[in-house]
């Protein structure tokens, strides 16, 4: 039975999210499996110590033997061990559009890894579960491909200069203005990498004696930009909004740590979707909780920009919230829009500062032209501008195809995290050995999947993530289906005992926040 | 209650600040069209002075056809990072031909200039190592430095004394606690070709300093690769020193090469590292094929004609010629150096009062077609913020003549503004 919330009336449609807890003796005979595979590694390493077994890493150079070692062992424990058994499902590379279907290039390895070799022949359209193509805009015809091409023969393909210097072009005045009517904000600016809008941005834009409130399972870029602000940084529960509402209470009453002054601002980074949960951020509750407490909102829609909603205009259309109640609008333009950068929205005032004194204004080359006529012919696509429909109709392809392809794993029985319409599906494998396995056995039926463990996960948590697009069509679906079926019952992954843990429910307690301090 | 009175009374500071309109870095400069040669700047036609385009690769048709082609083949973005399908075999080549030009092991690509070198460094060097940066090192250094949290040493620009000082002091420091002295590593951090003083570092003597006191050696190249030694390898051709002597070297691709994105060289024990713990790289998307493309092209013509780094070099020292003994300007930068920088003489007191200064030089020479721009930087986030200065870039494609154009303007410029 889903827990459905509709919370006092902040939610228009329900909000369905499901975490099905671990099986009791799946989490056991997980831990055993990482127990095995240490024991090895410890064993390997004693026999690679005494040179039974030939060591197969790069070494130091002989001159420079005395110096301090630059890699401490332990630290390439888990890289030496574990990730080396299954370091074939990663890294895999490709030589065609990154579509619906992809061709792949063959490696094997007579190692066990250590290397690889090419043979040269070509695995023909392999199904695509894995790249972030939400909207099927990763093609190499039609017309933004046609745009891109007059203007890479126009403007070439760098700049030379950044943005404060002599790298503005006329393509990114207009991009800048189209982006801020996209997203129904004020002004935009756009930078050349997404991971690098965040890396700089939240820097600028807090410092010392402000506080970031963080979820637990932001990306590494929100992070990263975080900790370079030199701002104290809390942590809330993952999606829990008693977690935030107490930090915040707490925060205003008690003021910074030592000194008992009151915060200069407080500012709460959250995702839209998360990619490794496949949850959705419960923005209604989160813009009620700021509009109380006077904080600021930094919303990362990397993954939900053109991903939700009934116009593909992300989270806030998805909830259809006023776009102006988030503070700080900031997203990428390489998932859905199958192109690179990022871009941050939100008021003049806002934007305006950020072209005086972020980093990437004043230090970093300024966004490819075709790379911004891309985004600006997808842009119009999704916005209808260009005079056709096709925009529209991927958007509710896109939402179509999530709603059928979790119904259709749910009734298979294995377990799903995440939110019901988000495009991101995590399905989890938790043991060790089953994540190389279920990698390559999908390979070879010609699916291309993504499978992540630690450290990107909790260490028993491991999972198979994939990634729907617009482009998928039903037929292609159901073949993935029957093949994660199939591949399923062989490595028997259908944990689902259909019992669904309410929302409410999850643990919170009150050791939640831990601060860090530079 | 009296919370509820607390959170009612608390007021936060606005998110930004106001900035005021006629902030200097607010009102960009709009190019319409490409920023090549001749370039159109707010509707005026000039002659490109200012964009790091060195070997005039901009605008080859050779570099635009392979990006094309890599276009049709590919589309644009790559949808994933490295890791989830996002390598291409565009990538793997880029990678493979950047080793072999380098003559390194291996060779890593980054989707982003900027993130290059401010990945690599925390890579390696994490809290309690220390690292002996120069003080003028650029922007994207001092943010690697901030995120790996190791002890940072500046020492004086270019000074060896002022560097083997500090490393003897380090030395005292090691024989009082050895034990902790064998888990701290240490690294010199410098730029081949510095962009904000537009001099050289002295290799030789740091190698010398390396093998000395145990330190290990992490090169910036951004502007010196493609710009210096015989065929463009950068600082270590120009000084003929064993490549593999540098731990790390670590260059952006979007000044010779004029594409997007930046790579790190070096042997496969140090580059192999960062594909698993470099963030830029695990956590970002991968670089567009076609810039990678238009990069193996750029290769392509640096190897075919290495006579443009001699063509390139023979215009610095021409115009670092023409520029000397300007009224109230001086030339800051090494005479091969293509990014020199012209400081005020005398400064009028206050920075801002200088930066208008130079903003009236700029015009002055905006109106009459050359194409400048002041360098730009964050003044509060520096740690040691460079004087104002105009940005003179010398590329492949000027005339002479235009050469001799731009001098004889900026003296006048100079003349009517600054007297």
């Amino acid at each position: 039975i889903n827990h459905i919330v509709h919370n006092g009336g902040l939610y228009k449609k329900p909000f369905n999210e499901a975490f099905e807890e671990t099986p009791m003796l799946v989490a056991v005979l997980t831990y055993v499996g990482y127990g095995v595979l240490t024991l090895f590694g410890y064993l390997r390493d004693f026999m690679r110590q005494w040179k039974i077994e030939k060591c197969q890493n790069a070494t130091e150079r002989e001159e420079q033997k005395d110096f301090v070692p630059l890699y401490q062992d332990f630290e390439n424990f888990y890289n030496r061990n574990l990730y080396m058994r299954i370091r074939d499902s990663w890294n895999r590379p490709i030589c065609s559009v990154p579509g619906a279907k992809v061709d792949m290039m063959e490696r094997v390895s007579h190692d066990y890894n250590w290397t690889f070799t090419y043979t040269g022949r070509v695995i023909k359209d392999i199904i695509n579960m894995g790249s972030y193509n939400y909207l099927g805009f990763a093609q190499n015809t039609g017309a933004c491909q046609e745009a891109a091409s007059k203007v890479l023969s126009q403007y070439g393909a760098g700049v030379c200069s950044t943005r404060q210097e002599m790298g503005n072009l006329d393509k990114h005045e207009e991009l800048e203005k189209l982006v801020a009517r996209f997203l129904g904000v004020e002004s935009a600016m756009a930078y050349g990498m997404g991971f690098a809008t965040n890396s700089m941005n939240i820097p600028a834009l807090v410092g010392k004696g402000c506080l970031i409130l963080s979820d637990e399972l932001n990306h590494a870029s929100l992070v990263l930009g975080a900790r370079l602000s030199g701002a104290t940084i809390r942590i809330f529960k993952h999606n829990n909004m008693q977690s935030l509402e107490k930090l915040l209470k707490d925060a205003i009453v008690h003021g910074q740590p030592r000194t008992r002054r009151p915060w200069k601002k407080i500012l709460i980074l959250v995702e839209g979707i998360y990619s490794m949960e496949g949850s959705i951020v419960r923005l209604p509750e989160v813009i009620a909780l700021k509009k109380k407490y006077k904080s600021y909102l930094y919303l990362d829609e990397a993954h939900s920009i053109g991903a939700l909603g009934p116009s593909g205009r992300g989270v806030v259309d998805y909830f259809g919230l006023n776009p102006e109640d988030v503070d700080v609008m900031m997203g990428t333009f390489t998932k859905s829009f199958g192109a690179a950068g990022g871009y941050i929205g939100g008021k003049k005032e806002l934007i305006d500062y950020l072209r005086t004194y972020s980093h990437s204004a004043a230090y970093a080359t300024s966004m490819s032209p075709p790379v911004v006529e891309q985004i600006i012919t997808s842009v119009k696509c999704i916005m209808g501008e260009d005079g056709t429909t096709i925009g529209e109709a991927r958007v509710q392809q896109l939402a179509e195809n999530t709603r059928y392809f979790r119904r259709r794993l749910k009734e298979m029985g294995f377990i799903i995290y995440g939110n019901e319409d988000s495009p991101v599906v995590p399905l989890m494998l938790y043991m060790p050995a089953k994540i190389g396995a279920f990698g390559r056995e999908m390979l070879k039926r010609n699916i291309g999947v993504v499978v992540v463990g630690f450290p990107a996960t909790p260490i028993i948590e491991s999972r198979a993530r994939f990634c729907l697009s617009a482009a998928h069509t039903k037929e292609m679906l159901d073949t993935a289906l029957k093949e994660i079926n199939e591949v399923g019952d062989l490595l028997q992954l259908k944990y689902s005992r259909r019992r669904l843990v309410p929302l409410l429910d999850r643990p919170f307690d009150e050791t939640t926040y831990e601060e860090t301090e530079d | 209650q009296e919370k509820e009175e607390l959170i009612e009374e608390w007021q936060p500071e606005p998110l930004v600040p106001p900035v005021p309109k006629d902030h200097p870095a607010l009102n960009y400069n709009i190019v319409s069209g490409p920023p090549t040669h001749i370039i159109t700047v707010n509707g005026k036609e000039c002659i490109n002075f200012a964009s790091f385009n060195f070997l005039g690769l901009l605008n080859n048709e050779k570099v635009k056809s392979a990006a094309q082609a890599s276009l049709k083949k590919y589309g644009v973005g790559t949808c994933g990072p490295r890791g989830f399908y996002g390598t291409f075999d565009v990538h793997l080549e880029l990678e493979e031909r950047l080793a072999k030009f380098m003559r390194t092991e291996e060779a890593i690509i980054y989707s982003y200039g900027f993130a290059t070198i401010a990945s690599a460094i925390p890579a390696y060097s994490k809290r309690g190592d220390i690292v002996f940066v120069d003080e003028a090192a650029c922007f994207a250094i001092q943010k690697g430095l901030q995120a790996s949290r190791s002890n940072i040493k500046l020492f004086k620009h270019n000074d060896m004394a002022d560097l083997e000082r500090l490393l003897k002091e380090q030395e005292t420091e090691d024989q009082k606690n050895p034990r902790k002295a064998r888990v701290t590593r240490r690294f010199i951090v410098v730029e081949g070709l510095y962009m904000n003083t537009g001099d050289i570092c002295p290799l030789p003597e740091l190698i010398k300093l390396k093998y000395k006191y145990k330190v290990r050696i992490f090169l910036e190249e951004s502007l010196s690769f493609g710009v210096l030694g015989p065929h463009g390898r950068g600082i270590t051709e120009h000084f003929g020193i064993n490549i593999d002597d540098i731990d790390l070297i670590s260059a952006n691709m979007e000044n010779s090469l004029a594409s997007i994105g930046g790579f790190c060289c070096g042997r496969s024990f140090i580059i192999d590292h960062q594909r698993l713990s470099g963030q830029g790289y695990c956590f970002s998307a991968s670089l567009p094929p076609l810039l990678a493309a238009a990069a193996i092209e750029a290769l392509n013509i640096m190897e075919d004609n290495p006579d443009i780094f001699q063509t390139l070099r023979a215009k610095c020292e021409r115009i670092h010629k023409a520029l000397q003994g300007i009224s109230g300007l001086k030339v800051v930068g090494e005479s091969f150096s293509p990014a020199l920088h012209l400081q005020l003489k005398e400064s009028c007191g206050s920075r801002e009062n200088d930066v208008k200064l130079l903003k009236r030089v700029v015009d002055y020479c905006m109106n009459s077609g050359i194409a400048l721009t002041q360098a730009r930087y964050l003044e509060k986030e520096e740690k040691c913020l460079p004087p104002p200065s105009i940005r003179v870039v010398i590329t492949v494609e000027q005339t002479e003549q235009e050469l001799d154009k731009a001098a004889s303007l900026l003296k006048e410029a100079a003349q009517s503004v600054l007297n």
